[in-house]
C-alpha cells in the first residue's frame, strides 16, 4: 500500500520547519525551555495546559500542532487515526526532575504533576486529547532515530486495515539537546494526489531520514 | 490575611504552572475548580503538596481537599488555623 | 493465513520463578503482597510484592553456568537478572533460536533500570544503562539475538502491546518467532510517585471490591514465546486478535464512560472472529483504584461482557507495570490451557456500578477463549484475545 507524508513539522536546533519551509528561527537560544516557549508563542497556539507539560510533552505537542495545522485529519473517524511515537531517552529528562524531588529525604516532596510525565507515552496522550484521536497508539524506544522501526510499525497498521491516518513522531529531549518531528501519514486513496495539489512525499524510510537530516 | 492571600496566589501560579496568569487575575473567593482556572485532579494533588512543602501542613484525608481548596481564601483560612 | 501460536511462557514474581510455581501459588490463594519496611524504598511501611533477591541470584548463577558465561552475576542489574532468568526459562525445550534472523525480541518496560539513579548504584553501573535501549542491548546480547530488540514503553499497557506487536509481525510474515519479555522493578522512584498520586492502598489491594482503596505495587518479569509454528503434540493456543485505543480525555484519569476500552475490546473480538458471549474468561487490568475498576466495568458492560467470569491477578502480584501485561497473560493462558479459573484475590463485596461476575472461588472450567485487558497513564487501552485451537 502506498502511503504519503502529507505534512510534517521538525523542531531541531533553533529552527522550526514545516513542510520544508523555515517558519521560525531564533538566534542565541541556549536552553530548550527558551526555545519551546518562543516557538510556542510564535505559533499563536492557545492551550493553557501546554505550560503544565514536561519537555517531551511540549516538544511533541507543538510539533503535532504545526503538522496538523497544515493537514488536518478531521475527515477520518477518531478511532481510525493512529499515533506512533518514539524516542531514545524515554522520559529520562523528567525522571531526573522527579528524582530531584525525592533525593533529599529531609525535603521529600514528590510532585504528581512531574511524576505523571515520567512515562514517555504521555506525550501521545496529550496529542490525542488535543486532537481527539482515539485509535491505535504506541510509544517505542530506539537508540537513535530509527525510520525503519517507525515505518514498519505504521505500515502494518495501514496494511491490516486498522487505521486511515497516522501521526508518526520522534520526541527526543534530554537537557538542552532536542529533536522533535511529527509527520502526518495517509493512504493514497484519501485525496492525496499530485493533481489535488497538496504537499506530499511518499512515506518511507528514505524520506523520513531525509526530513530528519535536513536540519 | 491579605499578605497570605497574595503569597498563596503567587505560589499557586508557580506550583500549577499557570503561566499566563497574574495574581490580579485570581479572585480569592472564586472557586478554584470547575470554572475559572480550569484546574484538574492532578492540580488538586499538587495543592496538597504545596501545603506540605510551603506550610508544613499535612492533609490526612484527601477527601477534605474539596473544602480546603474551594478558593484561595478558604486555603488561606485553613493555613491560618493549622500552620505550625 | 499465518497464525501466532503461544509456544511457552515464564513468570517471575514474589510467588515463584516459573509459570508452574506461580500458578500453583495462585491456586493456593495466598497473596505475594506483604507489608515492607525498607527505608531505602520508602520512609514507612508499604505493601509490596517483591521478588526474592537471594533466589533470583541463585537462578541467575544457574543461567550463567548453563550458558557458560564468564561475566559475574553482579555485572547485571536486578532487572536485567530477572529478564535473563525469565527469557532463559521460556526458551527451554523450544527450538527457537535467538540467533535466527527470523526471530524477534520484544521488550516491555516502563522504567527499566531506574534504580540506577540512586546513589548506591551510581558507582557500580554505567549511567548508560538507564537508557531502555541499553537495557535491551544487554538482554539481547546475552542470548545472541540476531536482531536488535523492539522496545515498547507505553505505561501499563506495554506488556499487552508487546505481545500484540509480536503476534502482528508474525502474522504479517516479517518474523517466524518472537520472544516477548516484560519487566519492571520496585524502586524508591516509583513508590514516591504513586504516593504523590495518593494511589496506593495501605493494605494489599482489592480489585473490584466495594472497599478498595488503591493499588499495590509489585515487581516481576514475564516472557511469552510466540511462533508461526504450532507446538508439537499438545493443543495450541493462539493470539486471535488484539487492539489498542486512546481515551483522549485525561493523562492520568481514565475515561468516565469506558467507551474507548470497549472499542478496543470489540476490535479484538471481531479480529478473533468470535461473538462476545463466547469469551469464557476475562483477565482484567483491575488495579483496585476507584477510577480504573469503575471504568473497566463500564467498558466490559458496553461490550456485552459483564456476565463473563473475571478476575484480576493484581491481588496476588500487585501492579507490576511493564511486566503486568505479560505475566497476567501468561497466567490467563495457563488458565485456558489447564481449564482452571483462579479466584480474584482481595474481592469480597461487589464495588462497581454494574456488577461483574468476579471469580470468588477457584474452579475447574473448560473454555476456549479468554480476553486480557489493560489500561494506563496517557489514556491508553489494550485488549487481546487468546484462543485454544
Amino acid at each position: 500500500m502506498e502511503l504519503f507524508i502529507t505534512s510534517y513539522s521538525h523542531l531541531a536546533g533553533n529552527q522550526v520547519i514545516v513542510n520544508d519551509r523555515l517558519i521560525f528561527y531564533q538566534e542565541n537560544i541556549l536552553t530548550f525551555a527558551d526555545f519551546i516557549r518562543a516557538a510556542y508563542k510564535h505559533s499563536q497556539t492557545s492551550y493553557p495546559k501546554f505550560y503544565k507539560m514536561d519537555a517531551i510533552g511540549k516538544l511533541g505537542f507543538l510539533a503535532a500542532e504545526l503538522a496538523i495545522r497544515e493537514r488536518s485529519l478531521t475527515g477520518y473517524p477518531a478511532e481510525r487515526i493512529g499515533v506512533v511515537f518514539a524516542n531514545g531517552s524515554s522520559s529520562l529528562d523528567t525522571d531526573i526532575a522527579h528524582y530531584d524531588t525525592i533525593r533529599d529525604r529531609k525535603a521529600y516532596f514528590p510532585s504528581p504533576g512531574i511524576f505523571v510525565y515520567t512515562l514517555p507515552n504521555i506525550v501521545v496522550g496529550e496529542v490525542c486529547i488535543r486532537h481527539g484521536f482515539k485509535g491505535e497508539n504506541v510509544f517505542l524506544i530506539a537508540e537513535s532515530f530509527d525510520g525503519k522501526l517507525l515505518c514498519d510499525y505504521i505500515n502494518e497498521l495501514f496494511d491490516s486495515g486498522r487505521i486511515d491516518g497516522c501521526l508518526c513522531g520522534w520526541t527526543e529531549v534530554l537537557g538542552d539537546k532536542w529533536n522533535g518531528l511529527v509527520t502526518v501519514v495517509e493512504k493514497e486513496s484519501h485525496g492525496v494526489t499530485p493533481e489535488a495539489g497538496n504537499w506530499h512525499i511518499p512515506f518511507n524510510e528514505k524520506n523520513i531520514n531525509k526530513i530528519m537530516n535536513h536540519n | 490575611m491579605d499578605e497570605l492571600i497574595l503569597k498563596l496566589k503567587k505560589e499557586v501560579i508557580e506550583q500549577l504552572n499557570l503561566e499566563d496568569i497574574t495574581p490580579d487575575d485570581i479572585n480569592p473567593d472564586s472557586p478554584l475548580f470547575g470554572e475559572g482556572l480550569g484546574l484538574d485532579s492532578i492540580d488538586a494533588l499538587e495543592l496538597i503538596v504545596l501545603l506540605e512543602k510551603n506550610y508544613g501542613i499535612k492533609i490526612e484525608d484527601p477527601k477534605d481537599g474539596k473544602k480546603i481548596f474551594y478558593s484561595i481564601r478558604s486555603m488561606a483560612e485553613y493555613i491560618m488555623e493549622h500552620k505550625k | 493465513m499465518r497464525t501466532a501460536y503461544i509456544r511457552n511462557h515464564n513468570i517471575i514474581t514474589s510467588l515463584g520463578f516459573t509459570s508452574e510455581e506461580n500458578f500453583e501459588a495462585l491456586k493456593e490463594g495466598e497473596t505475594g503482597i506483604r507489608p515492607t519496611e525498607d527505608p531505602l524504598l520508602y520512609p514507612a511501611s508499604v505493601p509490596l510484592s517483591l521478588v526474592n533477591p537471594a533466589k533470583l541470584n541463585e537462578k541467575m548463577a544457574g543461567v550463567l553456568h548453563d550458558r557458560n558465561k564468564k561475566s559475574p552475576a553482579d555485572s547485571y542489574t536486578r532487572l536485567e537478572k530477572m529478564f535473563i532468568v525469565s527469557v532463559h526459562e521460556a526458551l527451554q525445550e523450544q527450538e527457537i533460536l535467538p540467533a535466527n534472523s527470523r526471530t524477534l525480541l520484544v521488550l516491555s518496560t516502563t522504567k527499566g533500570n531506574i534504580d540506577l539513579l540512586e546513589e548506591r548504584y551510581r558507582l557500580i553501573f554505567d549511567h548508560k544503562r538507564l537508557y531502555l535501549w541499553d537495557l535491551g542491548r544487554v538482554v539481547g546480547q546475552f542470548f545472541g539475538f540476531a536482531n536488535p530488540p523492539l522496545i515498547i514503553s507505553n505505561a501499563c499497557v506495554s506488556g499487552v502491546v508487546a505481545i500484540m506487536t509480536a503476534a502482528r509481525y508474525i502474522v504479517a510474515g516479517r518474523y517466524d518467532h518472537a520472544v516477548v519479555t516484560g519487566g519492571d522493578i520496585i524502586s524508591e522512584f516509583v513508590i514516591s510517585g504513586f504516593k504523590a498520586f495518593q494511589a496506593l492502598s495501605n493494605e494489599p489491594c482489592k480489585p473490584f471490591d466495594l472497599d478498595r482503596t488503591g493499588l499495590s505495587l509489585g515487581e516481576g518479569c514475564g516472557t511469552i514465546v510466540l511462533s508461526a509454528e504450532p507446538p508439537a503434540g499438545k493443543s495450541a493456543i493462539r493470539v486471535a486478535g488484539a487492539a489498542t485505543s486512546n481515551d483522549a480525555n485525561h493523562i492520568s484519569g481514565p475515561s468516565r464512560t469506558g467507551e474507548e476500552l470497549s472499542w478496543a475490546i470489540n476490535q479484538a473480538i471481531t479480529e478473533a472472529g468470535i461473538l462476545p458471549e463466547t469469551v469464557g474468561y476475562i483477565s482484567a487490568h483491575g488495579t483496585a483504584t476507584s477510577f480504573n475498576d469503575e471504568m473497566e466495568s463500564k467498558a466490559l458492560t458496553l461490550s456485552g461482557l459483564s456476565g463473563i467470569p473475571i478476575n484480576s491477578f493484581k491481588g496476588y502480584w500487585g501492579h507490576t507495570l511493564g511486566a503486568a501485561g505479560v505475566i497476567e497473560s501468561a497466567a490467563a493462558i495457563s488458565s485456558l490451557g489447564s481449564g482452571y479459573l483462579v479466584r480474584s484475590a482481595g474481592f469480597e463485596k461487589p464495588g462497581t456500578p454494574v456488577p461483574l461476575n468476579v471469580i470468588t472461588r477457584g474452579n475447574r472450567s473448560a473454555f476456549q477463549t479468554c480476553l486480557k485487558t489493560a489500561s494506563g497513564f496517557g489514556g491508553c487501552n489494550a485488549a487481546i484475545i487468546y484462543q485454544k485451537m
